[in-house]
């Protein structure tokens, strides 16, 4: 279970000004100013269930997703999964949690794809046979066959995230965070994605959290979406209740959350 | 430790498949350091002594200086590059897995092309110890393999140093270099023919000379002195603000994430 409850979390940024002048007295008395990126951010997920998070750049997505897997400290507010607070004993809760940043790799870049999943396996200690019951599941669920003796480098990029998400899942977590997993897929690989992530959700019970711009990943595969903007949860329920907010039924769910931004002023 | 093995054979067989990069890199850091072996030698060529010390006795001193520090660029080069790490977004991904953070610096990069540099500082060594005069009993065997192995972590504990100081600041790491490449530069000779004063910083604030100067003058029979031949072990104090220094800068982005 995933608790959040009153997260705050600030950051300082640097006032930067155009001009020379401006540039030169900025390198002796610097101007800060305090960017809030989360503000009284609560939420509860359920063991199973699959929660889509959406909201523009820069409305903090990936800050909250950090901050559950302990990469940041949060300003204030309590943060509970399974009972652990990520950023108090990082080492036990990232063995439970798995996380794909999808914008990174996380692969070694020039050995084959199985080189960098063997040493992943001996990273998280995942024992020799469970270890090979994950792969044969992970490798027919993604069609990782042909492309496991491959060099990540020379990967597509659907291919390359297959796998990505398949190293983040060798250790059997038990709460899985997709930070933006089908940006750049083409058509293909995005719906061989997101099958994969509703057969894991639904035969392994893995709780997944992800973030996305995509609304149709959303359709595809959430039945709870919350909505960030500025900082701040701004809706937290299912998209058919979404929908009913709509004055036009025949919006598709982009419009809709297009409007929605519009109305918040995000 | 074992785990370590095992990121040494991915680094391996990743550099592996740029063979004549891997070549050239190599041959380049070898030329590189020759050059400085050059310095010294021609320095010798026109004064038969620096400071007392004789041309064999001063490549002692250049090639322990050099293979601790190869040694620790081979194996800490992590830290050499972890402005990079962090603002790829590597440094994340290092936190999201179960394991000691130093321990995955210090692994996602090993350079095998500064090999190049560890085996002059071999070559030059075995020149040297047996020309040194030294007579090598036991202690002094003892004194040179602790200058080495001490030195290259004090070399490794500039770099966390280094690394912890990249939390904070982007640019403007260069001062840094003055102690480790500087220090590799400088260390050809023993400290003391640079005068009291930068001997005094070098003991006591940054202690470089702590595995090269007073060993060496155990070594030579100029000290006769036993706490000489331990004083590389007390330079490893080093370790300590370094090590703190890092868990400090890495709280701190913890908390701003930048």
């Amino acid at each position: 279970m995933i608790a959040l409850k009153n997260i705050t979390k600030t950051f300082r940024v640097a006032k930067r000004q155009a001009g020379f002048g401006r540039a030169v007295k900025a390198l002796f008395s610097r101007e800060y100013e305090t960017v809030r990126a989360l503000t009284d951010v609560s939420f509860t997920v359920s063991d199973g269930e699959m929660v889509g998070y959406i909201g523009p750049n820069g409305a903090g997505k990936s800050t909250t997703v950090k901050i559950m897997c302990g990469v940041l400290t949060p300003d204030s507010g309590a943060c509970e999964i399974d009972g652990r607070v990520p950023w108090k004993n990082r080492i036990a809760h990232a063995r439970e949690i798995g996380v794909v940043f999808g914008q990174r790799s996380q692969l070694w870049w020039d050995v084959p794809v199985t080189d960098s999943f063997a040493l992943i396996r001996d990273i998280y200690k995942v024992d020799g046979k469970k270890y090979q019951k994950n792969l044969d599941e992970l490798t027919e669920l993604l069609d990782l066959s042909e492309i496991l003796k491959t060099p990540a480098r020379n990967l597509s990029l659907g291919q390359r995230m297959r796998c990505e998400i398949a190293a983040s899942l060798l250790h059997a977590p038990k709460t899985l965070f997709l930070d933006e997993p089908t940006i750049g897929l083409d058509a293909v690989s995005k719906l061989a994605v997101r099958q994969f992530i509703k057969r894991l959700n639904a035969e392994n019970g893995t709780t997944v959290l992800l973030t996305t711009h995509d609304m149709q990943d959303i359709e595809a595969l959430t039945e709870r979406m919350m909505l960030i903007g500025k900082g701040r949860i701004l809706l937290d329920g299912s998209l058919a209740e979404l929908k009913t907010r709509s004055p036009d039924p025949a919006a598709s769910s982009e419009e809709i959350v297009a409007a929605l931004y519009k109305e918040y002023g995000i | 430790m074992r785990l370590y093995l095992k990121y040494f054979a991915i680094h391996l067989k990743s550099q592996m498949q740029y063979k004549v990069s891997f070549f050239l890199t190599a041959l380049s850091q070898f030329a590189v350091s020759f050059t400085a072996f050059l310095g010294v030698y021609f320095m010798f060529a026109r004064f038969n002594a620096v400071d007392g010390f004789t041309y064999e006795q001063t490549l002692l001193c250049f090639s322990t200086m050099l293979m601790a520090f190869s040694l620790a660029e081979v194996f800490a080069r992590g830290f050499d590059l972890f402005p990079q790490m962090l603002g790829s977004g590597e440094f994340d991904r290092a936190l999201v897995r179960p394991r000691n953070i130093i321990f995955q610096v210090l692994a996602a990069k090993m350079d095998f092309t500064r090999l190049g540099r560890l085996l002059q500082a071999a070559a030059a060594l075995c020149y040297a110890i047996p020309k040194s005069g030294v007579v090598w009993a036991w202690d002094k065997i003892f004194t040179l393999c602790a200058m080495v192995i001490c030195g290259s972590i004090v070399f490794f504990s500039l770099f966390l140093i280094y690394a912890a100081l990249s939390f904070f600041t982007v640019e403007g790491l260069e001062f840094m270099n003055v102690l480790t490449d500087g220090g590799r530069e400088f260390g050809r000779y023993p400290f003391s023919i640079y005068g009291e004063n930068i001997l005094r910083f070098l003991t006591f604030v940054v202690p470089l000379a702590l595995f090269q100067y007073y060993p060496l003058l155990y070594l030579l029979d100029r000290m006769q002195n036993k706490f000489f031949m331990f004083t590389p072990w007390v330079s490893l104090v080093l370790l300590i603000p370094g090590c703190a220094f890092f868990r400090f800068g890495l709280r701190r982005y913890k908390s701003t994430g930048s």
